[in-house]
């Protein structure tokens, strides 16, 4: 179906400067997604009294237009990138502030706001469009030396930061956190800064421990297991241990009919345990090769903006599936955060599918050094 | 060539000093961003070791999935009992108690119906009450078998539910009840060691260890039994202790019962004889009487006292069963078992000597011992002269069978009292106990005992080459203030292999009746010594003990006795 080389159409141009690898990763990524949560989610949705393939319709409904807005968005020219994301961020963030209004309580933290039809999550689309706003301003000192590019990032930095913890989603922050600051230290910090705001993250941290129960009791219980209740994350090591090398086969997994989050926080052990050992570590390359294959694409990049945006949005997938992966397998303490394009979640997947239709428009072929800053 | 950068940039076009600056910091971000990716490729590494981990690693461990489905494990909440060689006399096993929530039971009335008849002993009326009333907690049958479980479970009636239940089992059913006890429906222990140990039992994993002999407690029964049979008596019991520790290797008191079903029996079958049963003890005091005189140099094997006629003291008279009508000495009047001539050595021996004799023996006050069923002895209080002389010959004092073996056992050791013990001691841990006589009146006293079995009133206690001695005492009971002629208890206190005593044993009848074979008597002599005799065999070839040549010199240096003296 490849259209010939001298066809000019939109359609054309796209195929013939977009990465190809970094494209079939995540189409493989969303199809094993597809099929996992045809397999965790029916259990889940017949325990809290659903219909059984609630999840899957809704999960479906939201997928064909996320591709397709990942697909349309990495059309885009980085400029148009930019663009979009400048007014995208700034509309994330006024949701972001008027979930402190009309938000809806779940579990504890006012993180959405419900529209007709389906909830919206706002901080989800802060993340991609935040991390491009953020290249763009780090660029832009670089390029202009009398624009305070690092003072206004810094700026829209601590109010996302002051929105995020008021909601409050200290995994959120902390991701957001992580990326704008290897943003930053990509944009060439220097490393004494980068000590001491390193720093002031490990020590933010352990303030989160103390100001912030939940986080508090979540660290207590990796440390010390037996102090509280550790019933998912026991679970779900088990469930590895039952997968095994093969897995139990599609649909005969047990963890998804006993853990509240299979569906989202812990579908990678439904992976591990219908899928088996061999299927989760081609899932972990393929993440890997996502972030790994745009950083080398970017490394023959000389325009910073498309550096740093790349290298944030990659970071950001990168880091959300090594949190995900790595609480599952209680390598580090339970943090609910969403597997990307693998667990259920509407505004999750439609704002990574945002984020990756920006990594597929920069890393596209361009010639010459592009005019986006 | 030593010009810096900065001179080098300050000589470009801004325009193109911009891009120099842009095209360092291109690099710096190049640079770094090589290290974001190796960070990234170690963070997606140990991810995967840790999956390999969790997966494969972890052999050994079972899933713990499985365990879910299982009757939750061996976790009890009751250790076992087990006897001195570790042969199981206690356990615990699980089972599932059914319980119903009555507020969603849909039809009581039914439901009793259709339970009745797949649970046998419950009651359709009663069960629909209790299934009717309001509660949301009511038991249904506790400790269902399997088959029951599953029977229940066919029916399908909502609002019934099992709960996991322990039951205690006796493998050795009636043979150990008087020992074990029982326990109730919640594993409480209500008797024996089960209630003296309930706490240690609830709080500990690892088995208790009786010092009980299973085999030879079944040896001892089933004599005993016999011998209750054969004489009709009303019960029996017997004890053997171990002599040299007071280890208790077998206790058995009959009539019995069946501690895994203790409701269905009377009182009468939970009546310990051995601990709880006081009984004028009989000629078997005189063991101890003997023992008295001797240790404090009231009399020697030598001397000895006029058995011509009987003693007449206020309304009583003391007289001997088959007088001999002339002096006796000490080994005759044991011999014969003389009443008058031990009322004589009890004068001499007086009232201070003798009950401080008694005491240390533990004669009056109850006897200490691992089961809660331990009664007090009844002794005269004052002690006046005609009570000096009735203990004595072991009326006019009543202690448990236990005591008089405790007592037999401290004589026969060489002189040091040890108290009786279900707990088996390990060897080396035998306390050093108390010295009650000196070990000379041991050995003669010991020489008294062989006799009375060799030319006495015990002579088919004897077991050749074992070396069988001790003391027949029969006693009659008093009912309603007076001696009943025809209600006695024949008892026999003793030891073997007198040499060097390893076992005390204690065997007695309550209330035999002469037979045929006896002639009509029922006194110890003829129904319980047969009985103590078969026991030695039993014992002796339990325990592959060699028998002796008894016309030994050594042997005969140790325990002959110049019987007649004048």
């Amino acid at each position: 179906m490849n259209p010939a080389r001298a066809d000019t159409s939109v359609f054309a141009r796209w195929w013939w400067t977009v990465d190809h690898w970094t494209l079939a990763a995540l189409a493989a990524l969303v199809g094993f997604g597809a099929v996992l949560a045809l397999a965790a989610t029916p259990a889940v949705a017949q325990r809290i009294g659903l219909d059984p393939f609630f999840f899957v319709r809704r999960q479906m409904i939201v997928l064909i237009p996320a591709i397709a807005l990942m697909v349309t968005v990495s059309m885009l020219e980085p400029k148009t990138v930019r663009r979009i994301a400048m007014v995208g961020f700034l509309a994330a963030v006024a949701l972001l502030a008027l979930t402190f209004v009309v938000g809806m309580e779940i579990k504890g933290a006012k993180r959405w706001i419900h529209l007709p039809g389906f909830s919206l999550q706002p901080s989800e689309f802060v993340k991609p469009t935040f991390a491009v706003v953020a290249a763009w301003l780090f660029a832009m000192q670089h390029k202009h030396e009398r624009f305070p590019g690092d003072l206004i990032s810094i700026a829209l930095y601590l109010l996302v930061l002051g929105l995020l913890l008021l909601q409050p989603d200290v995994g959120m922050a902390v991701v957001v956190t992580a990326v704008w600051f290897s943003q930053f230290f990509l944009a060439g910090l220097r490393m004494s800064l980068v000590m001491l705001l390193g720093g002031a993250g490990l020590a933010s941290l352990v303030g989160a421990y103390f100001v912030f129960p939940h986080v508090a009791s979540r660290i207590n219980r990796f440390l010390d297991p037996s102090s509280g209740d550790t019933y998912q994350v026991t679970t779900a090591l088990e469930a590895f241990l039952n997968g095994g090398l093969l897995g139990r086969g599609p649909g005969e997994g047990t963890v998804k009919s006993v853990l509240p989050d299979a569906h989202s926080d812990f579908i990678f052990a439904v992976a591990g345990e219908e899928f088996g050992l061999i299927a989760c570590i081609g899932l972990v390359v393929l993440f890997m090769f996502i972030v790994l294959r745009g950083f080398t694409r970017v490394l023959q990049e000389s325009n910073l903006f498309i550096l740093l945006a790349v290298a944030g949005l990659l970071v950001q997938f990168g880091l959300q599936a090594l949190i995900n992966m790595g609480s599952t397998l209680h390598l580090i303490p339970t943090k609910g955060m969403t597997l990307p394009f693998i667990s259920y979640g509407g505004s999750s997947l439609l704002a990574l599918s945002l984020g990756m239709g920006f990594v597929l428009a920069l890393t596209r072929k361009r010639f010459g050094p592009g005019e986006a800053t | 060539m030593a010009t810096r950068l900065s001179d080098v940039l300050r000589g470009l076009p801004a325009r193109l000093r911009l891009e120099g600056t842009a095209k360092q910091s291109v690099e710096t971000a190049h640079h770094r961003l090589m290290v974001a990716g190796v960070l990234f490729a170690v963070g997606f590494a140990v991810v995967s070791l840790r999956l390999v981990d969790v997966t494969m690693l972890k052999e050994g461990h079972e899933p713990r999935i499985a365990h879910h489905n299982r009757a939750t494990g061996l976790e009890r909440e009751r250790a076992d009992i087990v006897d001195r060689n570790g042969e199981l006399l206690a356990t615990s096993l699980g089972t599932a108690s059914l319980y119903a929530n009555p507020k969603l039971i849909l039809d009581a009335n039914d439901a009793a119906a259709k339970l009745a008849k797949v649970l046998p002993g419950s009651g359709e009326r009663e069960l629909a009450n209790r299934l009717g009333s309001d509660k949301s907690f009511v038991w249904v049958k506790r400790n269902l078998s399997p088959r029951q479980q599953f029977a229940v479970n066919r029916l399908g009636i909502p609002g019934l539910f099992f709960q996991r239940d322990e039951r205690r089992v006796y493998p050795h059913g009636a043979l150990t009840a008087h020992i074990l006890g029982f326990t109730d429906i919640d594993n409480r222990g209500l008797a024996g060691i089960e209630q003296s140990f309930d706490e240690k039992l609830r709080q500990s994993d690892t088995p208790l260890q009786l010092s009980i002999d299973i085999r030879l407690q079944h040896v001892v029964r089933q004599e005993l039994a016999a011998a209750v049979e054969e004489f009709r008596a009303i019960g029996g019991a017997a004890l053997v202790l171990d002599a040299p520790t007071g280890e208790v290797l077998a206790l058995v008191s009959l009539p019995d019962f069946d501690p895994n079903a203790p409701g269905a029996t009377d009182s009468e079958a939970r009546f310990n004889r051995i601990t709880l049963g006081t009984y004028e003890p009989g000629s078997t005091f005189k063991i101890f009487n003997a023992a008295a005189a001797l240790d404090y140099g009231v009399t020697t094997m030598r001397d000895g006292y006029d058995a011509s006629k009987p003693i007449q003291i206020s309304r009583f008279t003391i007289s001997d069963y088959k007088g001999q009508k002339r002096w006796l000495s000490l080994p005759e009047i044991m011999m014969h078992s003389s009443n008058i001539g031990s009322a004589r050595m009890g004068i001499d021996l007086g009232r201070d000597r003798q009950r401080q004799f008694l005491s240390r023996l533990g004669m009056l006050k109850p006897a200490t011992f691992e089961l809660p069923e331990v009664a007090a002895p009844l002794a005269p209080n004052p002690w006046r002269d005609i009570n000096v002389m009735t203990i004595a010959f072991g009326h006019g004092i009543s202690v448990t069978p236990l005591q008089v073996a405790v007592g037999v056992s401290a004589v026969v050791n060489g002189g040091i009292l040890r108290p009786a013990t279900l707990m088996r001691r390990p060897e080396g841990q035998v306390p050093p106990g108390e010295r009650v006589m000196t070990t000379r009146t041991s050995e003669q006293v010991r020489a008294l005992m062989r006799l009375v079995v060799e030319r006495g009133t015990a002579k088919s206690a004897n077991v050749p080459g074992y070396v069988v001695g001790g003391k027949t005492g029969t006693a009659e009971k008093i009912v309603k203030g007076r001696y009943h002629r025809d209600m006695r208890i024949s008892s026999f206190a003793g030891a073997f292999p007198m040499q060097a005593p390893r076992f005390v044993i204690y065997a007695m009848l309550d209330e035999p009746k002469g037979n045929k074979a006896t002639h009509g008597y029922a006194t110890a002599g003829w129904v319980v010594a047969p009985l103590v005799g078969r026991l030695v065999s039993q014992i002796a070839a339990l325990y592959g003990l060699p028998p002796v040549d008894e016309s030994g010199p050594e042997l005969r240096d140790q325990l002959l006795i110049n019987v007649a003296v004048r």
